[in-house]
């Protein structure tokens, strides 16, 4: 994505006083908090305390009531940070009519792709190998997520926002998401993660965000 | 590595349209056949008399292409937007309003032109004079792109909301009147001996002025439906 080298340590998210409202009901904030590249950020609340909604907030979808986020530097939102993020939520965004590799292959046609990384060989890399040319329609909630894991390893950002990255996945499934995380933050990318399941995460967590 | 081109994610928006509609290829012949039947129930309801089908011919191939249009432009975000595959399209490095652009065309290529083609069948079973039928349909190309692109900014409105058919076509509509007066003007005129260029440049002219401003407002306006 960016031209220059990320150095390893650099704050890939700055977050400052940021706060979010709904018609005047406070949602989350004001949150303080730093990611750099190589951590992994677990934000924990209660159901409706905003976890989602400040994904969406970071990911440039909606607009922080007041203070600021910085993803390497630009407001989210800025045409020229798109891509430097990418969001997980609960809608896969994947097409059900079109086959894993159709659906990667779109994905790597707007977003490009990750330096080494093969639509083919990151298909069996989440364990959908067989799977290639099946109709996402036609795969469990868990295989469909495992493809929607699979753009995650296969687009170059920097940058993971992920909202209930475990769920529907079987054990081994969260040993894939876990894997995965830990090669991005190898390679010097980010990511900040909520969940509710999967104990096994939680010591793999650099640093942790409340929202109350 | 740098993220592609615009133009990369142009095609790439395209080509997924295209294959998205190829694979439910059935339902490419739903608005084609809404408009037939339309069409029949006018001989029905007005009796067989060829002169009086003949006078009201274009208009009504005009206007049920137009509505056969607008029942299939629910489908343009509602799915992507479902699925989130449209949240996907708004944080992608391309300019929104051009990968929107593609997908308007795609939806153009998908519904209105199979309509485009049918409609010489719609003409002849009203008894539209065949001299005429050159203008209705170049009325018809202009005014089909003017459809979507203004039904793809109404559809960006309303995609958040529930139920949005009716309301839909409350807004829509109106926004067509022009578009319907200038196109069944174009094939009165003609069909009267007298000169039919200028509507048709009128249509052109809004054409252009759509093709240029309405899918920049139609990403606002997604932005805005995804903001609430």
């Amino acid at each position: 994505m960016n031209p220059r080298p990320p150095p390893a340590a650099a704050t890939l998210l700055e977050v400052r006083e940021l706060a979010f409202a709904r018609r005047d009901e406070p949602v989350f904030g004001p949150l303080d908090f730093d990611l750099a590249g190589g951590e992994i950020g677990l934000i924990e609340g209660d159901n409706g305390s905003g976890k989602t909604t400040l994904l969406r907030v970071l990911a440039g979808l909606l607009r922080a009531s007041s203070g600021t986020a910085h993803v390497d530097g630009l407001a989210p939102g800025d045409p020229a940070a798109a891509g430097t993020a990418l969001l997980l939520g609960h809608q896969l965004g994947l097409k059900a009519d079109l086959s894993v590799r159709e659906n990667l292959a779109i994905a790597a046609g707007l977003y490009g792709q990750r330096e080494g990384c093969g639509i083919a060989d990151t298909i069996a890399e989440v364990g959908l190998d067989g799977y290639t040319d099946v109709p996402v329609r036609q795969l469990s909630a868990g295989q469909k997520k495992r493809a929607a894991l699979a753009r995650l390893r296969l687009l170059p950002a920097r940058l993971w926002l992920l909202d209930e990255p475990f769920a529907n996945l079987d054990r081994a499934g969260i040993a894939l998401v876990n894997r995965l995380l830990d090669a991005h933050v190898a390679g010097g990318g980010a990511a900040l993660v909520t969940t509710h399941g999967a104990v096994s995460f939680r010591d793999r967590a650099t640093r942790r965000i409340a929202l109350s | 590595m740098s993220a592609p081109s615009a133009r990369a994610g142009y095609v790439a928006v395209l080509r997924r349209d295209l294959l998205l509609a190829w694979r439910r290829r059935g339902e490419a012949a739903f608005p084609v056949l809404y408009a037939l039947i339309v069409a029949t129930l006018f001989p029905f309801a007005l009796g067989p008399e060829g002169a009086l089908l003949s006078r009201i011919a274009a208009g009504v191939a005009l206007v049920t292409v137009l509505l056969a249009m607008l029942l299939s432009l629910d489908g343009l975000f509602r799915p992507d937007y479902e699925d989130g595959s449209l949240e996907q399209l708004l944080l992608a490095p391309q300019p929104l309003g051009l990968l929107l652009a593609a997908k308007i065309f795609a939806h153009w290529l998908t519904t209105a032109l199979p309509l485009l083609l049918a409609s010489p069948l719609l003409a002849a079973m009203l008894h539209l004079p065949a001299a005429v039928l050159p203008v209705l349909l170049a009325a018809l190309a202009l005014a089909t792109p003017l459809m979507s692109l203004l039904g793809a900014l109404v559809v960006a409105l309303t995609v958040g909301t529930r139920r949005s058919g009716m309301l839909l076509a409350l807004m829509l509509l109106p926004l067509m009147v022009p578009v319907v007066i200038f196109a069944a003007g174009a094939v009165a005129a003609a069909q009267q001996g007298l000169p039919f260029i200028a509507p048709l440049a009128w249509l052109g002219a809004a054409f252009v002025l759509a093709l240029v401003l309405a899918p920049a407002a139609c990403a606002a306006a997604l932005r805005i439906a995804l903001d609430a």
